[in-house]
């Protein structure tokens, strides 16, 4: 066990945990920020993306030793304009079913809209393929996704 | 995900009486007489006031609750996971309230006898039976909340009840000039008596039925904020990982757990009859223990065949005939009769359900019983089944139904293996400490309780118009409900979700007969979303393709004539994708389309995929056209929605799921190889619903049987080789 300092949605946090402990763990176990979703344990699902000094990174993988002063942002400490106007869009089109992945759909698409602000099928293709949805809901991501997009160069 | 009747004859006769009825005899079972109210669902989630309200609240019954500012509350008895029954029970409640959809929140029912399943007898989720079963239930529930609300505005305000309306939550009387909202009267009328019966509106009068309502869980499961069962965290609770045999039918010898106990936050580990339970402060240390563990197994008598092996098992079942389930004219004497024949066999592999939370439980335990939480599909059993092993009575073990995250049938296990197992790893910690029992997904994958490896053998023969003379079917599969509690639905011993879409052809065919062999392996089945119909529909839609071409008939008006005048609503689905695809005009170069039509749990889906040869060599989907005839569509925009995930569920694990045993082992670990389709590979979907007043039926499962076989047929089309075993990864590039 060791002591950690992290810095949570801009908030300085201690934890006592192995060093090897996964950040996801960390963030559901020792924080309480359960947003962020367990699903594989491998990178292979995409559920537990959280942001690493604005990447998106798979927590289920992230040792927390490697983290250090890095700031890390879960959906429960998301904001900006892209931000909004994706859970909006997601909202209004009702993409969720079951809902379980849709953090991490969230926060891959904030950080493609982010990098890409009007991307191309192709564009959102290639920067959601890390996420799965069981429920498939992958028409409504794409479009909640243009819509975004959309309503980001309006203003 | 089943389609079972479990409650006793006489009671099931009573419902259907009563649904034939209008539901007259509903109406009784619906409302609960004051006196009942304290033992409801309503009044254990409302403590401390006798009639199952707290101060100035209304619950006119186990479904409805009304605060006295206006909310209206809907105890939604089915679970939510994804298919919509939180908003689709809520807007049927709604629509005969004539409330103002912006006051309505749903939440999930705890297990309690007044929530059953009126199709099942018992509490349960399953077989797309959400809204058909509850749609006069919970109008019912609300037009009698409404008159009461009407009674009460009536008596305060000394006029007639007949002068009064009710419109988007306002409750007026014109001549008087008086308004009110629904939580101004709530008090009053939780005095009165309800009615013992109430005109439900005629399907023009609806405002909510029909449109989309938004659904009531997209803003928390946008923000992150829905509770699962895993999300829970409770008073000193630890985490629970099981160490389970690697082969089925194994149990455990022997095991050292020396190491396991050295790793910091491991708390404790036990033995309890399905494995090696550890306890860890936390999800990490609990892994990291179970890893660490040391075990031996005693492997007798347990499965340690590979699938190849159960496959040519089943290959040699299936050459004969087996007990017919449905038989037309004489298929066996006219097989001879004919020239131009077609004979196939189809093999379809074991597949998990995969649901992206993975299984869970949360049980509080004390010495008098205690409290649970999970996403059940089937409480009730759930519920019983804990309370066997903590040595209670049901009653007093209250269990909570939480959101799920997913579950496509595998939270409905009529042996209830994830609560016992959570069970009993309460009760071997001595009932001291809270426990939240996990999955890993490797766990998921490695558990069983799988759609079952199913081979069809098929026989076709055409005659000299190149009509389809002869159709002889054998199925091998396991039976799901065999050796569980559910098995004393089977007639004769007949499980009917073995042939279940096969055994009621819509084709007219002179001489037919299909026959199952039922199985018996060490390997768990249950139920995956669509159950039978996910093989059935794949073996019948593209063995009757073949057929058509064979005969040199188009897929669209060739199934159309074998459909006759009798089957309006295959015809109509069909006719209707044909429309929308513009089927017979032009399709890209290297593109070909493949159509399916399937009736499953009484909603009528017919798939058209436009498809071309992708870069790894299977199929790629480049877009499906849907259409579906579910009855009154309650919310058209779930409707959408589920035909979209339907197509998508279907699709990925057609093209790359399979559970494989090598030598008894489950050789797929994690979703790296127990493949999931992913937002590339989803095609663009364009949903039609038929117009309809017939009475509603289910979404969640129908959109998945015609999209394999739709994707089967336009690949016969482009590249000539019909595919036989699935997935298509595996089967097309040979």
């Amino acid at each position: 066990m060791a002591l950690y300092t992290l810095n949570i949605n801009g908030q300085s946090m201690q934890v006592d945990v192995d060093p090897d402990t996964p950040l996801l763990w960390v963030l559901r176990d020792e924080l309480g920020l359960t947003g962020t979703k367990f699903g594989c344990g491998v990178a292979q699902c995409g559920a537990c993306t959280v942001f690493v000094d604005d990447q998106p990174q798979r927590s289920c993988v992230t040792p927390v030793e490697l983290v250090g002063d890095s700031e890390v942002t879960t959906i429960e400490g998301l904001s900006g304009p892209e931000a909004s106007a994706v859970q909006s869009a997601w909202i209004a089109i009702d993409v969720p079913q079951c809902g379980y992945c849709q953090s991490g759909q969230i926060m891959s698409a904030v950080a493609l809209l982010r990098e890409i602000p009007q991307p191309t099928d192709a564009d959102i293709d290639g920067a959601m393929a890390g996420n799965i949805c069981r429920c498939a809901t992958y028409v409504r991501i794409r479009q909640a996704i243009k819509d975004a997009a959309a309503g980001l160069m309006k203003g | 995900m089943f389609k079972i009747v479990t409650m006793p004859e006489a009671d099931r006769r009573t419902i259907l009486r009563g649904v034939g009825a209008l539901g007259a005899g509903l109406v009784l079972g619906m409302v609960l007489p004051a006196r009942a109210r304290a033992g409801s669902g309503a009044a254990d989630l409302m403590p401390g006031q006798e009639g199952g309200a707290t101060a100035g609240q209304f619950a006119p019954n186990a479904f409805i609750r009304i605060a006295p500012d206006s909310t209206v509350t809907v105890l939604v008895k089915h679970l939510e996971f994804g298919q919509g029954p939180l908003t689709g029970l809520t807007t049927l409640v709604a629509e005969e309230l004539d409330a103002d959809w912006s006051q309505m929140r749903g939440e999930l029912a705890p297990a309690e006898m007044v929530y059953k399943n009126l199709f099942f007898g018992m509490q349960g989720t399953g077989g797309s039976t959400a809204i058909a079963n509850s749609y006069e239930q919970m109008r019912k529930a609300g037009a009698t909340a409404r008159a009461m609300l009407v009674a009460a505005a009536a008596q305060a305000w000394g006029v007639p009840e007949s002068e009064i309306t009710v419109d988007s939550g306002i409750i007026s009387h014109r001549g008087s000039n008086k308004t009110g909202k629904f939580g101004d009267f709530a008090e009053a009328a939780s005095r009165l008596s309800p009615p013992e019966n109430v005109a439900l509106k005629s399907p023009a009068e609806f405002k909510l039925i029909g449109t989309d309502v938004p659904k009531l869980d997209s803003r928390a499961k946008s923000t992150g904020k829905e509770q699962f069962t895993i999300d829970l965290k409770r008073p000193g609770m630890l985490t629970v990982l099981l160490a389970r045999p690697p082969l089925f039918g194994a149990r455990v010898k022997s095991f050292d757990d020396t190491a396991a106990r050295q790793i910091p936050g491991v708390v404790e580990v036990k033995q309890i009859p399905q494995g090696v339970a550890v306890y860890g402060k936390g999800f990490w240390p609990a892994k990291l223990g179970r890893d660490a563990l040391q075990i031996e197994w005693d492997e007798t008598g347990a499965e340690t065949r590979s699938t190849d092996e159960i496959i040519a098992d089943y290959r040699k079942k299936a050459a004969r005939t087996g007990r017919v389930v449905a038989t037309v004219g004489d298929a066996e004497q006219a097989s001879s009769a004919h020239e131009k024949t077609l004979e196939a066999e189809y093999v379809f592999p074991f597949l998990a359900q995969a649901p992206m939370e993975t299984l869970d439980c949360v049980i509080e335990a004390d010495e008098m019983g205690g409290e649970a939480w999970a996403g059940s599909q089937l409480q009730t059993v759930d519920q019983a089944a804990i309370a066997r092993i903590l040595g209670c009575r049901p009653e007093a073990l209250t269990l909570h139904t939480m959101m799920a995250g997913g579950s496509f049938g595998r939270r409905a296990t009529p042996v209830a293996d994830v609560a016992s197992e959570a069970a009993e790893a309460a009760k071997a910690l001595g009932r001291k400490q809270t426990i939240k029992f996990m999955f890993t997904r490797e766990d998921d994958l490695h558990a069983g309780f799988y759609r079952p490896l199913v081979v069809h053998r098929l026989k076709g023969a055409l005659d000299t118009e190149g009509n389809i003379a002869v159709w002889d079917q054998v199925i091998v599969g396991q039976s799901i409900i065999a050796d569980t509690p559910f098995a004393v639905q089977m007639k004769d011993g007949v499980d009917p979700s073995v042939a279940e879409g096969a055994d009621d052809l819509p084709y007219r065919i002179p001489n037919l007969r299909v026959s199952t062999h039922q199985t018996s392996l060490a390997v768990p089945p249950l139920w995956w979303r669509s159950v039978g119909h996910t093989h059935t529909a794949y073996a019948v839609e593209t063995f009757v393709d073949e057929l058509l071409v064979l005969a040199g008939k188009d897929p669209v008006e060739g199934r159309l004539a074998l459909l006759g005048d009798k089957n309006p609503r295959h015809a109509g689905v069909l006719r209707a994708v044909a429309e929308l695809a513009d089927w017979g005009g032009s399709v890209p170069d290297g593109r070909a389309r493949g159509v399916a039509v399937h009736k499953s749990f009484n909603t009528y889906v017919a798939e058209i995929a436009e498809v071309s040869v992708g870069l790894d060599k299977i199929p790629r989907v480049h877009k499906v056209w849907c259409a579906v005839d579910c009855g009154v569509a309650v919310n058209p925009n779930i409707i959408r929605a589920q035909m979209e995930g339907g197509i998508g569920y279907g699709l990925g694990h057609a093209l790359h799921a399979e559970i494989t045993l090598d030598k008894g082992r489950v050789e797929q670990n994690n979703f790296d190889s127990y493949r999931s389709l992913r937002i590339n590979e989803m095609p663009e979907v364009e949903v039609t619903i038929i117009r309809s007043a017939e009475a509603p039926t289910g979404v969640g499962e129908p959109g998945v049987p015609p999209i394999a076989p739709a994707v089967a047929n336009a690949w016969a089309k482009l590249t000539g080789a019909r595919v036989r075993q699935l997935p298509f990864a595996r089967h097309t590039r040979s």
